[in-house]
């Protein structure tokens, strides 16, 4: 008998298969995963988990009888009260009761688990974040070891045994330390030429030459501290790809709770998406009536505000904040703004000079989202804001906008605005 | 070693507590173990089994496992390698699912009908546990596997291992030199037809699966040296082949293509006319892998019963013998009567017959006619009531029958009473299901007839068979389906299936259902992309 220890042994045997499973099946686990964001709340909207996808897709066809017609013997367990020649109703399209049931695999859904990398990626697939690639290498925060050759000091956990044993060998080598076997030869002829007649000569030259070399082997050492190298390690400075996102909302009265979650899901969906593009994200919180204030993103989302509208101070405050903390040499810049679209008319001029001279040039995308409610659908020619905004849309592709008035809207907005050759994306083909 | 002395002082602990009559003869104390405990376990196991009911076994290897792996195993049929396909993957989305949502929970072992025997055990089992696991795989299925006629005529125990390697390296060649698509499709097709890859009756094939791969490199060597490209320069005699085959009459042509086949891979393999060798090839190995299963499905009630009824005597022995507690005897009862637990058909709980169930209340029963029968055994099984030899009796049974065999051999009145088993006839034509037979003197036959035709594979799979080819004409593919009881096959699974077989004829396929009387459907199909 043998026992061997298995668990040790790499995991994730099936995780070819089940790659090749999900890929087979992608067209259909893409729709599912998008249908399931949808029911989905903000904070587990990243969160892997079932995903549903009908079983035609990954139906595996065999040739089996029916489950209809014909004559059917079934053999049971625990009678208690038919004898012989009894009828029986029959089950309604149960198949019997029986093992008829236990046979046939449904036509139900296929169901199964995504993990969040996956779900992730199968969400945001085919979506690219616009200028990528201009300010791509930010700031130094990170540094990693790089092999880099070898050193004469060095602590015992890198000590490069096949380089020192490399050099020991020639050192020996060169200084011609005799080799234990010839050592053992050499005694092992004494030995012999001491058991014969007449060859004392050969045995004392012998034993004198075995002296010399065991001298020299003393005097060599097998390892010498010269010998000893350890693997070196340089720490290269990595650049990291950071972003820092604005989220710029309206707070006034006329925003209420259902705009509110409109904006904390488009929000959400940008904040996804650039986890997966930069290593940092920082959020920046901003909301605004007419006067503007950073914000923790529980407060933001929740308390409310009096006051009128005036959007250009928001934008104030966000080119403050990046003056500060976010110089945009350094920073990946991304502003989102959400609105009813009301503000004060005088304002507009003012916002979008602000807008064309100072936060567009800093930053790498702006959108803004109107939301609004559906049945304000199709009312008009658009809010002030709308209105204002749409010559700057129009001359600067670093901007977009859209209008969302229900929940499911969401993500295809979203998608419209990051899709890969899209509306505002300069198609940077760049990875990040 | 830390986990040693934690398990040394919790057994010094019990010692000085509890009064265990002769403590030195457990096996262990408490759930834990570890390798030493499993080793100490196997050979008093080994003992009873080799011993006591004179087990013989292929040699056993024991591979600790987590659950995580079982899961891989689970979803690559058990076996250590397998061949890369998106329908395991399929698998194992399912059953990962379903174990972390407690759905499911996973076996205790799996073990393979190889040689070295191998068992794979979770390291979640108690010690107690694992005792039951090595008892039931590396003791009872070990020695089924090693001595039943169905294993012994069509499994290689000793190949398995290797040709499963040759096959997985086979096809991951094939998917670098032809692409992964073109595999998978292939291998999709092969799928849908592998239950009728199956030889159902032993002819003069030989199944040493060594010789198998051996003989592939042979055919491939053979090909290469064979290949001289000034042949494809030779112009072609024509309509000369054509002429002779059309003097083929239909008995003459189906004499040489062996028809009727009802192995349809073997068929397509030796046959289809527009298949390249490395597809021949795929589809022999998914048929060979097929037909190393079908005795497991043979056999399946039997081989689980055998295991069962091991288990359960070696488990008793080693509690008579003082070598497990009480504690871990009532630990494997528990566990033992909810896997032998057979819910009436009545029961929210039931859904068909429970095989360990089955297996083990028949084991039971053999032996207890053996030792001491009832004058009705006597009439009903003369040959073997009151011989006294019950080990030999059940030895015998394991090694000469199947599950349809052995039910309409020895499925005794007493087990048919005790079980309350009746049989119903459900014919579509009436407005209800009629008791045909129950647990009486005029019922028993019956019920044992009907019970063993439920367990014979050969009638559970459709009887489908490639009848005739149209060499001379347009290449048709006949097939007819031996409608049994006017059950005819799944309509839309049955279409799928055609197209596949369709893809890899390379023509039209024609499947007609039929009995002798009645023709009740025809499938008819024309392939949309053929393997070329």
């Amino acid at each position: 008998m043998n026992i061997i220890d298995r668990r040790r042994d790499p995991g994730g045997k099936s995780l070819a298969n089940r790659q090749r499973f999900i890929r087979r099946a992608r067209a259909l686990v893409r729709r599912a995963v998008r249908e399931a964001s949808g029911k989905r709340s903000i904070k587990d909207i990243d969160k892997g988990g079932d995903i549903v996808v009908p079983a035609d897709g990954v139906r595996e066809p065999v040739l089996r009888r029916g489950s209809q017609g014909g004559k059917r013997e079934y053999v049971l367990p625990g009678n208690k009260k038919y004898v012989r020649g009894d009828g029986i109703q029959r089950p309604d399209e149960e198949g019997g009761g029986s093992g008829a049931s236990a046979d046939g695999e449904g036509e139900d859904d296929f169901r199964f688990a995504l993990s969040n990398e996956e779900f992730l990626d199968l969400f945001l697939e085919d979506l690219e974040l616009p200028d990528l690639a201009k300010r791509q290498v930010m700031g130094v925060e990170e540094t990693r070891p790089v092999r880099a050759g070898f050193r004469s000091s060095g602590p015992p956990s890198s000590l490069s045994v096949s380089r020192t044993m490399r050099n020991s060998l020639s050192r020996r080598t060169a200084l011609g330390r005799p080799r234990p076997q010839d050592i053992a030869a050499m005694e092992a002829e004494i030995a012999r030429l001491d058991g014969l007649e007449g060859q004392e000569d050969k045995a004392t030259a012998l034993r004198a030459d075995l002296e010399r070399k065991r001298t020299r082997m003393r005097v060599v050492p097998f390892i010498d501290p010269l010998d000893v190298r350890y693997r070196r390690y340089d720490q290269v400075p990595r650049p990291v790809a950071r972003a820092v996102m604005f989220c710029l909302m309206d707070v006034s009265g006329s925003m209420d709770e259902h705009m509110k979650d409109l904006a904390k899901r488009f929000y959400s969906l940008l904040y996804l998406f650039l986890k997966r593009r930069y290593k940092r994200v920082d959020v920046v919180f901003i909301r605004h009536t007419h006067e503007a204030k950073e914000v923790d993103e529980e407060t933001f989302f929740h308390s409310r505000e009096s006051g009128g509208t005036v959007v250009s101070t928001a934008l104030e405050e966000m080119a403050r904040i990046v003056q500060d903390r976010f110089p945009a040499n350094q920073w990946n810049i991304y502003a989102a703004q959400a609105s009813d679209g009301d503000n004060l008319p005088m304002d507009n001029l003012n916002t979008i000079n602000l807008l064309k001279s100072v936060i567009l040039p800093l930053c790498q995308y702006y959108a803004y989202l109107e939301v609004g409610h559906s049945r304000d659908d199709g009312g008009g020619e658009g809010s002030s804001l709308w209105r204002a905004y749409a010559p700057v849309v129009a001359s600067d592709e670093r901007m977009a906008m859209r209008k969302v008035s229900h929940r499911r809207d969401i993500y295809p907005v979203f998608r419209e605005l990051f899709a890969k050759e899209g509306a505002g994306g300069t198609g940077a083909e760049a990875e990040a | 070693m830390s986990d040693d002395a934690v398990l040394a002082r919790k057994k010094k602990s019990r010692l000085v507590t509890a009064p265990v009559p002769a403590p030195s003869s457990l096996l262990f104390n408490g759930p834990d173990w570890n390798f030493e405990t499993l080793g100490r376990i196997f050979d008093a196991v080994r003992e009873i089994g080799e011993g006591e009911l004179g087990l013989d076994t292929y040699r056993t290897q024991i591979e600790v496992i987590t659950s995580e792996q079982m899961l891989d195993a689970y979803s690559s049929v058990g076996m250590p390698l397998f061949y890369k396909h998106w329908s395991f993957g399929k698998d194992f989305a399912r059953n990962q699912m379903m174990y972390n949502k407690g759905y499911q929970g996973l076996a205790y072992e799996i073990v393979i009908n190889s040689d070295p025997c191998i068992c794979y055990i979770m390291e979640e089992n108690s010690a107690t546990m694992q005792t039951l696991v090595l008892a039931h795989a590396a003791m009872g299925h070990n020695h089924f596997f090693k001595n039943n006629y169905v294993f012994r005529q069509w499994t290689d125990a000793s190949g398995i291992a290797d040709y499963l390697s040759f096959a997985k390296a086979y096809i991951a060649k094939c998917e670098e030199r032809y692409g992964i698509e073109a595999v998978e499709r292939l291998i999709d097709a092969a799928h849908a037809l592998q239950s009728h890859g199956i030889h159902r009756y032993p002819g003069k094939r030989s199944m040493d699966l060594a010789t198998e791969e051996r003989r592939e490199k042979e055919r491939r060597a053979h090909g290469e040296s064979l290949f001289n490209d000034l042949w494809r320069t030779v112009p072609q005699a024509k309509g000369k082949k054509p002429a002779t085959k059309k003097k083929l009459d239909e008995e003459r042509r189906k004499a040489i293509l062996k028809l009727p086949e009802e192995n349809i891979l073997y068929f397509l393999e030796k046959t289809a006319p527009r298949l390249q060798g490395w597809q021949r090839e795929i589809l022999r190995i998914i048929r060979l892998i097929a037909q190393y299963f079908y005795p497991q499905r043979q056999t399946k009630m039997m081989n689980e019963g055998c295991a069962t009824w091991t288990h359960h005597r070696i488990m008793t022995r080693l509690h008579e013998k003082g070598q497990i507690g009480d504690g871990s005897y009532l630990e494997f009862l528990h566990s033992h009567t909810s896997v032998v637990m057979q819910p009436e058909f009545d029961d929210r709980r039931y859904s068909g017959i429970n095989p360990y169930a089955l297996g083990f209340a028949m084991m039971q029963d053999i032996e207890r006619i053996s030792l001491t029968p009832t004058d009705e055994d006597r009439s009903w099984f003369p040959d073997i009531a009151g011989n006294g030899d019950a080990y030999g009796t059940l030895k015998n049974v394991w090694a000469n029958f199947r599950d349809e065999s052995i039910i309409s051999q020895y499925l005794s009145p007493h087990l048919i009473r005790k079980m309350g088993l009746f049989h119903i006839v459900d014919d579509h034509a009436e407005d209800e299901m009629e008791v045909a037979a129950i647990h009486d003197e005029r019922g028993y036959r019956e019920v044992r007839r009907a019970l063993a035709r439920k367990y014979d594979v050969a009638r559970s799979d459709p009887d489908i068979q490639v009848v005739d080819v149209d060499l001379a004409g347009d290449r048709r593919l006949e097939l007819r389906h031996n409608v049994m009881d006017g059950v005819t096959l799944e309509e839309k699974d049955t279409d799928r299936v055609l197209q596949h077989l369709a893809d890899l004829w390379g023509y039209e396929v024609r499947l007609v259902e039929a009995d002798d009387e009645t023709v009740y459907a025809e499938h008819k199909c024309e392939p949309i992309r053929p393997f070329a």
